[in-house]
């Protein structure tokens, strides 16, 4: 039944209770990459949700048309042009920001979350529940980046966002940054313990 | 001498999964048993290496031709895509018992960010068409190493006291840290 209530809760169980990252473990690959500012992760997480919205949509209305056996590969085209104009349209409008995610961009083709979206639920459900539930992934996504992001930036330069949180050693300060945290060891190591902890608090609920 | 360079650097100076953080699924999902590790390990090189000399061709004599690169992210994914479905009916009709084993993985294999990754990273760096070969069989190379290795550990890690909500995923991750950090001392190791 479609009620408003139904939306709602399409849109709010991407967001926690079944956040692609933390919960469904999707979009590993992304997610460790690009979150080496809070800035690169927030960016990535709305070139991601642009890519599931808009395919999402097409997919959701066509999927009378789409022949099962074919698919896959459907899917997989429609999602690879939008993730082409994603691509142009990023290098054309913030250059140093598509030169800082590079290849990442063109790999949302292969991310997980938006296959996986797509054949699990939008190609079955109707265009107004599919809409938030990728928008509801999306921004899920897009959170975790910019937690992800905020914390490596963070203890890598003391920043969040550009904006100077803890002065350092360089200034004046007292904070030495962790350059590990820049590196893939630190990124590994970050989410790793994110989500040990989330999981010690899903468990207690 | 270039060829072992760009082997030896895809395998293990700049690790697939270690340094570029492709692979990861396959990582974190196929890694408890050191036998299914290996299994998906090789296939994915195979496909890999396919991969890196299709690709080329389809880019230099296709895309360029028509004046088309930009179609580079759907022709790639399309080939990769074919190249999994004609592999897995090889292998169902000339290895039964294998294709059991490989079981849902080997499709799983289209998906895999590493394949895609290391066509785009082929077509960024100009590499010629038997460069290509090697950049894709030495970068399945280095993901087989690191998954045997992470399988290896997952395997002993059975018998240790993992904290319930390290279980898995988040122990997995900690421990590629670790693996991590160790290659990094590999990187030194070519000039490029």
């Amino acid at each position: 039944m479609k009620t408003s209530w139904q939306l709602y809760l399409d849109l709010v169980k991407g967001l926690w209770r079944e956040n692609p990252v933390f919960r469904l473990l999707l979009g590993m690959c992304p997610t460790l990459a690009v979150t080496t500012t809070a800035l690169q992760g927030f960016t990535m997480g709305m070139a991601v949700v642009f890519v599931l919205i808009l395919s999402g949509v097409v997919i959701s209305s066509f999927r009378k048309f789409i022949p099962h056996q074919v698919r896959i590969a459907t899917f997989t085209i429609i999602i690879a042009t939008f993730v082409t104009i994603t691509d142009l349209t990023l290098a054309a409008t913030f250059p140093p920001m598509s030169k800082a995610l590079g290849p990442y961009v063109p790999l949302i083709v292969v991310n997980c979350i938006i296959l996986g979206r797509m054949e699990a639920f939008t190609s079955k459900q109707p265009v107004s529940r599919s809409f938030m539930d990728a928008l509801g992934m999306g921004l899920g996504f897009t959170l975790t980046l910019i937690i992800l992001g905020s914390i490596r930036e963070l203890l890598s330069s003391g920043a969040v966002f550009g904006y100077q949180i803890l002065t350092t050693q360089a200034a004046g300060g007292w904070f030495r940054p962790w350059v590990i945290m820049i590196l893939p060891p630190g990124a590994f190591i970050t989410l790793g313990i994110l989500l040990g902890i989330i999981n010690t608090f899903s468990r207690k609920s | 001498m270039r060829l072992l360079l760009i082997f030896i650097s895809a395998a293990v100076v700049n690790n697939f999964v270690l340094s570029y953080f492709l692979g990861i699924c396959p990582f974190l999902g196929v890694t408890g048993r050191l036998k299914s590790a290996f299994g998906m390990g090789l296939a994915t090189t195979f496909v890999m290496t396919l991969t890196g000399g299709i690709t080329w061709v389809v880019y230099h004599l296709i895309l360029v031709r028509f004046g088309v690169p930009f179609l580079q992210y759907v022709a790639y994914i399309l080939v990769i895509a074919s190249l999994v479905q004609v592999i897995e009916m090889f292998i169902r009709k000339s290895n039964p018992s294998l294709y059991r084993a490989l079981g849902i993985y080997l499709p799983l294999i289209t998906t895999n960010c590493a394949i895609l990754g290391l066509a785009l990273f082929a077509t960024l760096r100009d590499y010629g068409f038997l460069q290509s070969l090697v950049y894709g069989f030495g970068a399945g190379v280095g993901f087989t190493f690191v998954m045997l290795i992470m399988a290896g550990i997952r395997e002993e890690l059975d018998l240790a006291d993992v904290p319930k909500p390290f279980q898995g995923a988040a122990i997995t991750l900690i421990l590629a840290g670790l693996l991590a950090l160790a290659f990094m001392g590999f990187s030194g190791l070519i000039y490029a």
